[in-house]
């Protein structure tokens, strides 16, 4: 609700309470009896020694919570998992970010974390491919590169001594996304997988889901485009390959607005998830303008429910 | 003028002197900004929208580099009150606010986990009825509670006065301008501690105490509210994403 002001009438608000209600009653009591505010007591046995994580602090002897979350308890650990707050670098993380400044051997990029992230020159593969030392030369023609504005994929290298965040882009995979969109969304809703690149066949389309919140949903490019000369390809992509089918871009609007409509409504996002909400719009003829209206609104916060409850009564059957 | 009734003991607004306004208070307003709260006290209604953690964009500011820097900016809408009159940006009454707000909100933000970056919080007054500080310390509570912000404690506030030879709670405009004692108070909840004491006329010491007592409880009760509105909120997220 937050990204979209939606005027619902009075049937659709009832039926999206109803959904929503359905959603709460079906998650387990343990989950929202875990949830804590600012300064809520958390309760530990004081007997075994336990490690305070992220989001708590000592009081008084007693553990309290500096964050609104959930508590999440690994074996000592104690630490609240917060839900709506930026994003929180781990190593190895894929990220999606806009380049923001230039500086001398290194781009900014802007990734909704409490800094600015670092990419530098010398951690990132040249155009050329070729392993070697980086010249005065390449530091010139950085701006061929990465400009200004331009959206990045890459991955979350470490934090330096002093503080600051260092990308790397040391792959065919990393690097320039062109020709789609890019979508904010929370990053509590992103879960970290073994895969974050997406290629979705059927619509030629790829999806990066940045663990950082950042969505991108573009054209997909083939990635061992490299192999071709290097001339050929520079003289090429500037007329006919800038050129994304009507039909491309469609489904890209199509699955940007699945995912606006999936974060508004906070589900977590997934790749099928994604897909089934997108491929139901099509099924449904709802239109691609319409997919951010009141009717879809509601209508996917009701599949959302019954996917829930029938997951839970596979899982309750198999047992 | 009677402010308080001597036959039935009401204000002028049909409250108990010590009943507070109605109060109400929603996340999640503005959709840009990290963290974002509607506060309203009866009539007094105030929008607080929380940008930040983020990088500190004019580097000559951040006198600290271990710890965040936070900022704070308070403003009235032109329609907030009884006369339309537009207000140049940085006069005298709203920069004191913004300084308040600003050092109450820090003695609760742990700055320390976030260095070299900086925190901005925006305030509005949308209605001015009396009591539009405490709003907005409380919005501004709300705002960096949702947008994940680690605070020491949940910092309210609220406002109490001595007119008709009794302590009010939570004064609305009228009676704020009687002329009467006005106490505003800012607590950390659950440490007890008072982070804003501000009066703005003489009081003797004894009464003193009884109104700042007053305005203690009434912190208290609007802990509680916004306590419950940050729990419902959390636990409905929670839910949604499954």
């Amino acid at each position: 609700m937050r990204d979209l002001h939606l005027s619902l009438n009075q049937t659709q608000r009832v039926r999206l309470e109803a959904a929503l209600h359905e959603l709460q009653s079906l998650t387990p009591a343990a989950a929202s009896a875990a949830a804590v505010t600012v300064a809520d007591t958390i309760p530990v046995n004081q007997e075994d020694n336990i490690l305070k994580g992220h989001g708590t602090s000592d009081q008084d002897g007693e553990v309290v919570a500096t964050l609104c979350g959930v508590v999440e308890r690994v074996n000592k650990l104690v630490y609240v998992r917060t839900l709506r707050a930026r994003y929180k670098p781990e190593v190895g993380d894929i990220i999606v970010g806009r380049v923001i400044e230039i500086a001398p051997k290194r781009w900014r990029l802007e990734i909704n974390f409490s800094q600015d992230a670092v990419l530098m020159l010398s951690s990132m593969n040249l155009p050329d491919g070729i392993q070697r030392r980086r010249t005065a030369v390449d530091e010139l023609n950085m701006r061929s590169i990465f400009e200004e504005n331009d959206v990045i994929c890459a991955e979350v290298r470490g934090f330096q001594h002093d503080g600051s965040l260092h990308l790397q882009a040391r792959s065919e995979k990393y690097g320039k996304l062109e020709r789609g969109q890019l979508l904010t969304v929370p990053p509590y809703l992103v879960k970290r997988k073994k895969q974050h690149f997406h290629h979705l066949a059927q619509y030629d389309v790829d999806l990066i889901l940045g663990c950082n919140g950042f969505i991108w949903v573009g054209e997909h490019v083939v990635v061992d485009e490299k192999v071709k000369a290097t001339e050929d390809q520079q003289k090429s992509s500037d007329e006919a390959e800038n050129f994304t089918p009507l039909e491309t871009r469609k489904h890209i609007c199509r699955l940007a607005n699945a995912v606006r409509v999936l974060s508004a409504l906070g589900f977590t996002l997934t790749v099928e998830l994604i897909i089934e909400t997108a491929e139901a719009s099509a099924s449904s003829n709802v239109e691609v303008n319409d997919m951010l209206g009141a009717e879809f609104y509601v209508q996917t916060a009701e599949r959302e429910a019954k996917r829930r409850a029938d997951l839970l009564r596979k899982k309750n059957g198999a047992r | 003028m009677e402010y308080v009734d001597p036959l039935t003991g009401f204000r002028v607004d049909g409250r108990r002197p010590n009943e507070m306004r109605k109060l109400k208070g929603e996340v999640g307003v503005v959709a840009r900004a990290d963290g974002s709260a509607l506060f309203e006290m009866g009539n007094t209604r105030v929008i607080a929208a929380v940008y930040g953690p983020r990088e500190v964009q004019n580097k000559g500011q951040q006198v600290n580099s271990k710890e965040a820097l936070v900022r704070c900016e308070y403003r009235m809408a032109e329609f907030s009150t009884g006369d339309r009159r537009r207000k140049p940006k940085g006069d005298r009454r709203s920069t004191e606010i913004s300084l308040v707000i600003r050092q109450t909100m820090e003695a609760s933000i742990l700055t320390h986990l976030m260095p070299r970056s900086q925190i901005d919080i925006f305030v509005q007054v949308l209605q001015a009825d009396g009591g539009t500080r405490s709003a907005c310390i409380n919005a501004a509570t709300l705002a960096l509670a949702d947008a994940g912000i680690p605070m020491r404690d949940i910092v309210t506030s609220c406002s109490a006065g001595y007119l008709c030879s009794t302590p009010l709670l939570d004064l609305n405009y009228l009676e704020d301008s009687a002329g009467g004692a006005d106490v505003t108070v800012g607590i950390l909840a659950k440490m007890d501690k008072v982070t804003l004491l501000q009066m703005d006329a003489k009081l003797a010491m004894d009464t003193f105490e009884n109104v700042m007592g007053l305005a203690i409880e009434g912190c208290k009760a609007i802990a509680t509210y916004i306590r419950e509105v940050l729990l419902e909120n959390t636990k409905r997220l929670e839910c949604q994403r499954g």
